[in-house]
């Protein structure tokens, strides 16, 4: 956990290219059987993920397009640590086109993005950051997708340009892959998702921002198998969005025991119990926050003590809201209750089926002293 | 004889921006710039749940992460009368400390650089001379042998040479406006490599007490939720990480600023703006009540003079169309609480 590394103390080049060598050797191999075992594949895998990752011949070409966002998606980008950024930016890929990073900007940069197409027709990866916008905004030079212009095109139309000659498409990101948080009630811009907005299909690595990992282990699926990973009905990899946040959870415990916080900044919120009841979507929520965790595996919002949004579902921003309010009714497999019945339950003294208004009653006692047990 | 260009995208910012430029006799005569992405935050804001609002407003940008989710919930707690605890403040500010942190060294090697080092440059750099600049503008600077030198330069050589130039494709790469000797491009590019490493260590103290960053997710009207998070472990590694990061600042990010103006002394100059400038604020102190306890004041300052920050009348403040694609119901400005959001595009 608390790993601080004190590159800059060490005195002599000699000493620190000679730790520094072996502890990345040693920390790229571990990242390999990090994302080995995030992709679902066999440990004998790790050989072969560390070899797709060190490839040595012509790098695949990226393109990265921005549409409707807010370059989080790009900022996650950057905080990968194995391979680190530089290792991704210099050797793994070939980021041939990226607004955020690239040094060329206008026609130079316009030139950058039609040479990289050319030359990679058809073997490109296409990279998408945010949603398209497709209402025509009002005004005299309003037209379709005309809430966002990017070098006099419309969002929509540098999209179709770019993605028909891609090997694959990429959706970084909630805003790309379902519209995200511009596309929320009453939709202003009529942004939605690229597949929806171009009609080709992507492959989607939603959250709010996404998981750099997640990316990660997805181009290092292509990589290694040329292909793309297995996916959910959404169009989401099975190996990051195949199991519940709930059923992942380091405090599905308490939810299992009945232990809930009941608002925040209560003993229980210190004790680290289930959030379910202050809102937290992770029962609803597809994504593999709770394993792999964010910042190199820092932390994630339920550890940091906060719901979670459901950010990796498509129109959550609509669907999970009031954030801090408690999903309907949520059933345990096998069990008929809900949480607040089972919490009753489980503390003892009360009998299955206990009323309803009883339940509210248990949910809304007046002070709560650290235990759950019957009143 | 004046000529009219087009620079679209302008890259290495957050968001889409056009600028257009009148030229005449070598110089830019007048400019006008274009933000062309609208998403309508205004817009769909109303309605929701005011504890939701912190939790939207971050998303306006993911680069100066936290700062809109800082600035949304403090209103809705002044607009209810919330005093958060102390700890919440000190979290708040600790994060809000990191951001800045963060944000100024992406700002400066990663988004802005590129504008004043030429990368192809550095590869004709004699690698002990580097050194000796390095160690000339900083006797403490890390990493900054002959032998550091050479391993950036040889990363970069066999990044050139392999042919495929990625994010530096169509760069201005010996233009006369880059002024740097090859040795600084060379010092620049290796702390540009340093700094990437590092950016990713300086976010992970969002994470720690932020659960994620970007578009940290711990803020809560009322305070902070990572009670869980305060305790020695968790704090002794937010220590750690500042103490590095504070490190990389004094003996490299400052140094490098040094180092790269007096190459660029003309530029210090331009710019500028109406040299007024406003500040609501930031990090609370202890006790009293804002902004009375801001460690960063509030007000605004007249004609770059730091030494006397006048106090501001929020009253006054007006937003304006004319020059925006929006209409107003009445052609003339409006304080922003009875603003009105209403797209009317007329074109670039």
């Amino acid at each position: 956990m608390c790993r601080v590394k004190k590159e800059y103390s060490l005195k002599t080049v000699e000493d620190r290219l000679g730790i520094l060598e072996s502890l990345d050797r040693r920390e790229f191999l571990n990242f390999c059987a990090k994302i080995t075992a995030t992709l679902g594949l066999a440990s004998a895998f790790i050989p072969k993920v560390a070899k797709a990752i060190e490839q040595g011949a012509r790098k695949p070409s990226v393109i990265w397009l921005h549409f409707a966002e807010c370059t989080a998606d790009s900022e996650a980008f950057i905080r990968s640590t194995y391979p680190s950024t530089e290792e991704l930016l210099l050797n793994i890929l070939s980021v041939d086109y990226h607004e955020t990073l690239m040094a060329a900007s206008g026609e130079a940069a316009e030139g950058a993005l039609k040479s990289a197409m050319a030359e990679n027709k058809g073997k490109y990866l296409a990279v998408c950051e945010g949603a398209i916008p497709m209402a025509t905004p009002p005004g005299p030079a309003g037209v379709p997708g005309g809430y966002l212009t990017l070098a006099g095109k419309t969002g929509i139309e540098l999209a179709r340009e770019v993605l028909k000659d891609a090997a694959a498409v990429i959706c970084v990101g909630t805003c790309s892959s379902f519209g995200g948080v511009q596309a929320q009630r009453p939709n202003p811009t009529g942004a939605v998702g690229v597949e929806e907005a171009t009609g080709i299909a992507t492959l989607k690595i939603p959250g709010c921002p996404h998981n750099v990992i997640n990316s990660v282990a997805t181009i290092v699926n292509y990589l290694l198998l040329g292909s793309l990973p297995a996916t959910d009905k959404h169009g989401r990899p099975l190996f990051a969005f195949g199991k519940r946040v709930h059923d992942q959870c380091q405090r599905r415990a308490h939810f299992d025991a009945g232990q809930f916080v009941e608002k925040f900044g209560d003993e229980a919120a210190k004790q680290g119990w289930c959030l379910y009841k202050v809102g937290c979507k992770g029962p609803q929520t597809y994504h593999n926050c709770p394993l792999v965790e964010y910042n190199d595996g820092c932390s994630w919002p339920v550890k940091g003590g906060h719901p979670c949004a459901g950010c990796s579902e498509p129109q959550f921003w609509d669907n999970m809201q009031p954030f801090y309010e408690r999903l309907p009714d949520i059933h345990l497999p096998g069990v008929e209750a809900s949480a607040d019945k089972v919490g009753f339950t489980l503390v003892g003294g009360a009998a299955v089926g206990v009323a309803a208004h009883a339940a509210y009653t248990f949910a809304n006692r007046k002070k709560f002293d650290g235990t759950l047990k019957d009143e | 004889m004046s000529e009219r260009h087009v620079i679209d995208p302008i890259t290495r910012i957050e968001g889409h921006l056009r600028v257009e430029i009148e030229v005449e006799n070598g110089h830019v005569k007048d400019a006008w710039s274009s933000g062309t992405l609208w998403r309508g935050f205004e817009v769909f804001l109303k309605g929701r749940d005011p504890r939701d609002a912190w939790f939207i407003t971050q998303r306006v940008c993911g680069v100066c992460t936290e700062v809109h989710a800082l600035a949304s919930v403090k209103c809705v707690e002044d607009a209810i009368g919330i005093k958060i605890p102390d700890n919440a403040r000190l979290i708040r500010n600790l994060i809000h400390g990191a951001q800045y942190l963060h944000d100024h060294i992406v700002h400066f090697y990663h988004l802005h650089a590129l504008d004043w080092v030429d990368v192809v440059s550095a590869l004709k750099a004699d690698p002990k001379k580097t050194s000796e600049l390095a160690n000339s503008v900083n006797p403490n600077a890390p990493k900054s042998g002959p032998g550091d030198f050479k391993v950036t330069q040889d990363k970069l050589k066999k990044f050139v040479n392999a042919g495929q130039l990625g994010p530096l494709t169509n760069g201005y790469w010996g233009h006369p406006a880059y002024k740097l000797p090859p040795e600084a491009n060379l010092m620049a590019v290796s702390h540009y490599l340093d700094a990437l490493a590092l950016q990713s260590r300086v976010a992970r103290l969002h994470a720690i007490f932020g659960a994620k960053n970007p578009h940290i997710q711990t803020y809560l009207v009322g305070g902070v939720t990572c009670v869980n998070d305060l305790n020695a472990d968790r704090i002794g590694e937010f220590i750690g990480i500042l103490e590095e990061t504070k490190s990389f600042v004094d003996n490299v990010y400052i140094p490098d600023i040094l180092a790269v103006a007096p190459f660029y002394l003309e530029w210090a100059g331009i710019g500028g703006g109406l040299k007024n400038y406003l500040s609501y604020g930031m990090f609370p102190q202890k006790g009293g009540e804002e902004p009375g306890n801001l460690w960063f004041p509030r007000g605004y300052i007249k004609n770059r003079d730091l030494t006397q920050v006048y106090p501001v009348d929020v009253s006054k403040i007006e937003e304006e169309v004319t020059h925006s694609w929006y209409k107003y119901a009445k052609d003339a400005p409006l304080h922003p609480s009875v603003g009105e959001t209403d797209p009317w595009y007329t074109g670039i």
